[in-house]
């Protein structure tokens, strides 16, 4: 392993030290493990908390700011925070609207998001959860844990976000949340495998030819494993993936996220994202606003996510609305 | 079980988790994200901690102790599930004078609570597959007093421990692999299997 440490189990604390210090109009409260905007909690605005296992970045810790969350909870890597954090999360942006709780669809991360609800129903704080489960990969049974949350939830925090800010209430808040969501369809292809730095080995053994279909953003394998074919091919299969799922007609809009797992260059998913766009234009489907970067990545992966969420106007124009995070900034 | 048996119990989770870190690890690295060692490891050294540091007027007290530490520093799965275990045993245990078959039965009750919290039964590849067996062979060896109960829940659990091997995973965070996690041991039930092994050994030193 190879990676810029001092000692893997000070690693979270020293990189949030570091982002902390890069980001003096944030709050990093070291103790608690809490990202918050300087400014506090805004009255009356509906708070909007979300947190996962660390290793995502700049997810969630790079979206709080104005427009977006008012505070993440990041937890050790790849293990979702404890109940202690986003309570004091919760506390910390409760401005009396209520807190919005944005999850990714792990085991771990209900459970603890889901006992941090009960502690603050305790306290008297109202808090609705919105649980994100975009990734086609996994298909959801009785027999699973259902799908896995991954780049949509850049997509719920960002209109979401601007929801709250605009003033609406927290069950509209919540409503629209669930809506981006189920609008919301994701598919990653991996290259390589990423390593934790606390086991310091590959979370998966991937020969260098051949690429993991389906991958999830832990470094648990995907559903198949194929030999490595022309980007042309497998962007082809990740959208056919996606549509398959949540089919768009010819004239819909979209909102297009081509996300870079972590150790892809740019240039790389810029390729991937043309080719995502001739063929979304092929079926007469326009990409009304896309990103194209490093959002929901796993550590030192390399590969890229697809994203596509079908949306309506009142989606556009609340991610067009101003959005000020050390990851996301425009309109500002 | 009196407060100096539960302590001695916490105690020495915390050393065999510690010595088994990297065996946990290699297990979960081979069909899940491979922090399971170090999550424990954390966990278990902090509720150690936290038992110590404090008086407690039942095992209850101690065990409860121990299950709301592990909900705060463990995270994942791991830590709601076994945090709930062990308030569940310290809820059931409040009395000073609580013998094996209150332990059967509080032990009875944290089962349910892993079940009712994580959605899994006996053949899904998780923790209770080591879990469930040990809560009977406990209760049912319960008679014979707390050292041979014990005894023949630990071996219960390691019997269960081997019969996750060739199943799939249909529950957490190994249930994505499918097929894959054929042929893994799951580190839930490794862990598992470890905790009532350290209460065989605590229970056989009296």
């Amino acid at each position: 392993m190879k990676k810029f440490l001092n000692t893997a189990e000070s690693f979270l604390s020293d990189s949030l030290a570091g982002f902390a210090a890069a980001h003096p109009d944030l709050v990093v409260d070291a103790d608690n493990r809490v990202v918050t905007r300087a400014r506090g909690a805004v009255p009356k605005k509906v708070g909007l908390v979300s947190g996962g296992g660390s290793g995502h970045e700049p997810l969630h810790s790079g979206f709080v700011g104005a427009g977006m969350l008012d505070a993440a909870c990041p937890g050790e890597v790849f293990t979702s925070p404890v109940p202690d954090q986003v309570l004091a999360a919760v506390r910390a942006v409760d401005g009396g609207a209520g807190t919005v709780l944005v999850v990714k669809n792990y085991t771990g991360d209900v459970m603890n998001f889901q006992l941090a609800a009960e502690l603050a129903d305790d306290d008297g704080l109202r808090v609705e959860t919105v649980l994100v489960d975009d990734d086609v990969a996994v298909q959801d049974s009785t027999f699973t844990a259902g799908r896995r949350g991954t780049g949509a939830t850049l997509l719920v925090e960002k209109i979401t976000g601007a929801a709250a800010a605009r003033g609406d209430g927290l069950g509209a808040v919540a409503d629209l949340g669930r809506r981006v969501n189920a609008a919301s369809r994701s598919f990653a292809v991996a290259l390589t495998s990423c390593t934790t730095p606390g086991s310091g080995r590959p979370g998966f053994d991937l020969p260098d030819d051949e690429i993991e279909v389906g991958v999830g953003i832990h470094g648990e394998p995907g559903r198949r494993r194929e030999k490595l074919r022309p980007a042309r091919e497998i962007a082809a299969d990740m959208v056919r993936a996606v549509l398959e799922d949540r089919p768009l007609s010819s004239g819909e809009e979209a909102i297009v996220i081509v996300n870079g797992l972590g150790a892809t260059p740019l240039s790389e998913l810029y390729l991937v994202f043309g080719e995502v766009s001739s063929l979304l234009a092929e079926r007469g489907i326009r990409i009304a606003r896309n990103l194209v970067g490093n959002y929901v990545t796993s550590l030192d992966m390399a590969g890229c996510s697809v994203t596509v969420c079908a949306a309506d106007q009142e989606f556009l124009d609340l991610w067009d609305a101003p959005v000020n995070t050390p990851a996301l900034r425009w309109g500002c | 079980m009196d407060t100096d048996l539960a302590r001695a119990w916490v105690q020495a989770i915390a050393e065999t988790v510690a010595q088994n870190k990297e065996y946990l690890t290699g297990l979960d690295a081979a069909i899940g994200d491979g922090d399971h060692g170090a999550n424990m490891e954390r966990g278990f050294s902090a509720a150690l901690e936290a038992v110590d540091g404090r008086e407690a007027a039942s095992a209850g007290e101690v065990l409860a102790t121990a299950g709301k530490t592990l909900i705060s520093r463990v995270g994942g799965a791991s830590g709601p599930l076994y945090g709930t275990v062990f308030r569940t045993l310290g809820k059931r245990l409040a009395a000073p004078e609580d013998g094996t078959a209150a332990l059967a039965d509080a032990l009875a009750a944290a089962l349910e609570g892993v079940r009712t919290m994580g959605g899994a039964q006996v053949g899904d590849k998780t923790m209770v597959d080591a879990f469930s067996p040990a809560v009977e062979a406990f209760t049912a060896a319960s008679d014979s007093g707390l050292g041979a109960a014990a005894r023949s829940a630990a071996e219960a659990a390691e019997e269960g421990l081997r019969s996750t091997v060739p199943l799939q995973a249909r529950k957490g965070r190994a249930s994505y692999l499918g097929e894959r996690s054929i042929g893994h041991a799951d580190p839930g039930a490794a862990s598992t299997a470890l905790i009532f092994r350290a209460l065989a050994e605590v229970a056989g030193r009296g």
